[in-house]
């Protein structure tokens, strides 16, 4: 696989991507999360409440 | 190296500016205890990460690592993910919330502090910043040795210069501006760090024959393995060493465990925890962080083991044979050669910056631990006069002297194992406890008292008489015993962070459990979740009651 014939490797290598582009999904849902909230907590929307 | 050195010049001048505006931007604000020593508690998510990223990843992470990688393989990847994912991920989603929560309940401003005011002990506090105090600066000479050996080589400096402009340059920031000074200035270089490698990266796969193409190349080239490394166990270099063998142990016990676990109870890395201003801060820092992990330890492994190939079609010899053995020598002969002399620039101040903000950290960390944590909370027990900025001033420009001294004074063959041997420490110190201060309400003051001691002396011993890479060039073994290392066979490639940390958490948890426990009101009070200094004034600490009577703050 990706030209690395040793699963011990060819594994490592994808873990890192997979483990990196995990984290950019993870914090970017949290990113998201707070704008959600700051969304909710604005003055229009506590008026609305 | 052959660049320009002209034009590399008048790039770094362009850096050392955009350092110091920043450095000043941060010094500005750093006008409290606080925002020296922790940034104020509301630095940015992303600077966060950076900084941490860039404090973590050195010169010779990239340099040393990658040429590392040329020789044994791109297995080290492991290393990559074990750093993403613990380093990162598990650091800032488990570890982050709950420092930077209980450091703010308990009015913690170092990593010391914490664990001190998380056991109700004075002596841990100051034991830790001891201990910090006198091993950080062998790891941070090791980063001054590389980051001066470096300006010699690319500037055309003399090394003894070198070392000091480059030491004064980040001194003069780290004493003046604090926390917040170091981060924006690592923000900035981390920025660059990242850059450089992604360009080497894209270079490198683009040259070899995509990313396919190049693994291939390299998986093809097995059969020149050196006879030497073969005889350790190397099968190529796009497989692992034979299981079990000496190079197998080796790859496995020091840099597996001793790099990436040890990233965990790092004092410099943990103490960033507490910089940000809410626990949702830490789980959007990891946006940057494993991006930026991967870009630099990633990009190294790879680039490194690839130079074989690059080297192989130009040299027909292998990236070892080309430069005679020296690994440190791998990744600047591979930039020099294969790289256009305007990148080979640009990358040299992503190097630079690589060699700065980790020096910067360790500067920021020793001196907080020694003029802050010993000084006046342990042999002063907070009664020392002056403020808590100027005892750590002090204590940076002590432990920055003693980093110095010892890059003049101690062997290379010891320089050269500063950092694994300064990670492998605080693992078995910190790690017990510091996780036992985090997750285990049962654990007793006695407990990781019991355990701080343990893992501390537990990896002394093992290094300096088992484990043959420190106690050969030590030599004190040899000197008391008259042979090289007490055991023999396997036992001396057994790195001590597998003997002293499962030794420290034993004892902390035996320990723990025929002691008392710490009180519920206690308790209550380190794991409150919404903490009361968040929504109202600042807990008192000793220190910062004595700052106030002062008055003296910058």
């Amino acid at each position: 696989m990706l030209g690395i014939e040793d699963p011990q490797v060819w594994l490592a290598y994808v873990s890192c991507v997979l483990s990196a582009l995990g984290c950019v999904i993870y914090g970017a849902l949290n990113w998201k999360e707070e704008k959600q909230v700051l969304k909710n907590s604005s003055p229009v929307s506590a008026l609305q409440e | 190296m052959a660049v320009n050195t002209s034009a590399l010049l008048f790039l770094v001048l362009i850096y050392l500016v955009c350092i110091f505006y920043l450095a000043r931007l941060g010094y500005k604000k750093s006008s409290q205890t606080e925002g020296y020593m922790l940034a104020g508690r509301k630095a940015h998510p992303a600077i966060m990460a950076l900084s941490y990223g860039a404090a973590f990843i050195s010169t010779s992470a990239i340099i040393g690592f990658g040429g590392v990688a040329a020789s044994l393989g791109m297995g080290l990847l492991w290393l990559v993910f074990l750093n993403i994912f613990i380093g990162i991920f598990i650091a800032f989603v488990f570890f982050g919330p709950k420092t930077r929560r209980m450091g703010l309940n308990l009015g913690a401003v170092t990593f010391p502090e914490f664990l001190g005011r998380r056991f109700e002990s004075r002596f841990i506090q100051s034991f830790s910043g001891l201990l910090i105090g006198i091993f950080m600066p062998l790891y941070a000479s090791s980063v001054l040795i590389g980051a001066a050996r470096f300006l010699e080589t690319i500037l055309g400096i003399n090394y003894n210069l070198a070392l000091l402009i480059f030491t004064l340059i980040i001194a003069s920031y780290v004493i003046k501006g604090g926390l917040l000074s170091v981060m924006y200035v690592d923000a900035f270089q981390g920025s660059l760090m990242f850059l450089g490698m992604a360009f080497l990266l894209s270079f490198t796969y683009i040259k070899l024959g995509g990313i396919v193409g190049a693994h291939q190349a390299l998986t093809d080239m097995a059969p020149l393995v050196p006879q030497a490394l073969s005889d350790l166990g190397h099968q190529g270099w796009t497989s692992m060493p034979v299981f079990g063998s000496q190079l197998w142990w080796t790859m496995v016990s020091t840099l597996f465990l001793g790099v990436g676990i040890g990233v965990l109870a790092q004092p410099q890395l943990a103490v960033r925890f507490m910089t940000v201003k809410d626990d949702r801060s830490l789980k959007q820092a990891v946006l940057v962080g494993g991006p930026f992990i991967l870009m630099m330890a990633g990009v190294a492994y790879v680039v490194g083991a690839l130079s074989n190939v690059y080297f192989f079609r130009t040299t027909g010899m292998t990236a070892l044979e080309v430069v005679g053995g020296n690994t440190d020598l791998i990744i600047p002969e591979y930039l020099n050669q294969a790289m256009p002399e305007l990148f080979v620039l640009f990358f040299m101040l992503s190097l630079l910056s690589a060699a700065m903000s980790t020096a910067g950290a360790q500067f920021h960390s020793m001196g907080t631990a020694l003029g802050h944590d010993f000084y006046q909370e342990g042999l002063k027990k907070g009664k020392a006069g002056g403020s808590t900025i100027h005892a750590t001033r002090f204590g940076i420009g002590f432990t920055i002297l003693i980093s110095v001294g010892l890059a003049y004074i101690l062997p290379e063959s010891i320089i050269a194992r500063a950092t694994a041997m300064f990670m492998g420490l605080c693992t078995s110190a910190f790690l017990p406890i510091y996780m036992g201060a985090l997750f285990w309400k049962r654990i007793s003051r006695a407990g990781a008292l019991a355990s701080l001691v343990t893992g501390t002396f537990g990896s002394l011993f093992w290094l300096t008489f088992v484990h043959a890479k420190e106690a050969v060039p030590l030599g004190i073994c040899k000197a008391i015993f008259g042979k090289a290392t007490l055991l023999s066979g396997t036992w001396t490639l057994v790195d001590p962070i597998l003997v002293a940390t499962p030794l420290a958490f034993l004892v902390a948890i035996i320990v723990s459990l025929k002691t008392k426990a710490p009180s519920k009101e206690f308790l209550d009070k380190c794991y409150s979740l919404s903490p009361a200094a968040e929504n109202s004034p600042k807990p008192k600490t000793l220190s910062s009651m004595k700052e106030k009577k002062s008055g003296s703050e910058l």
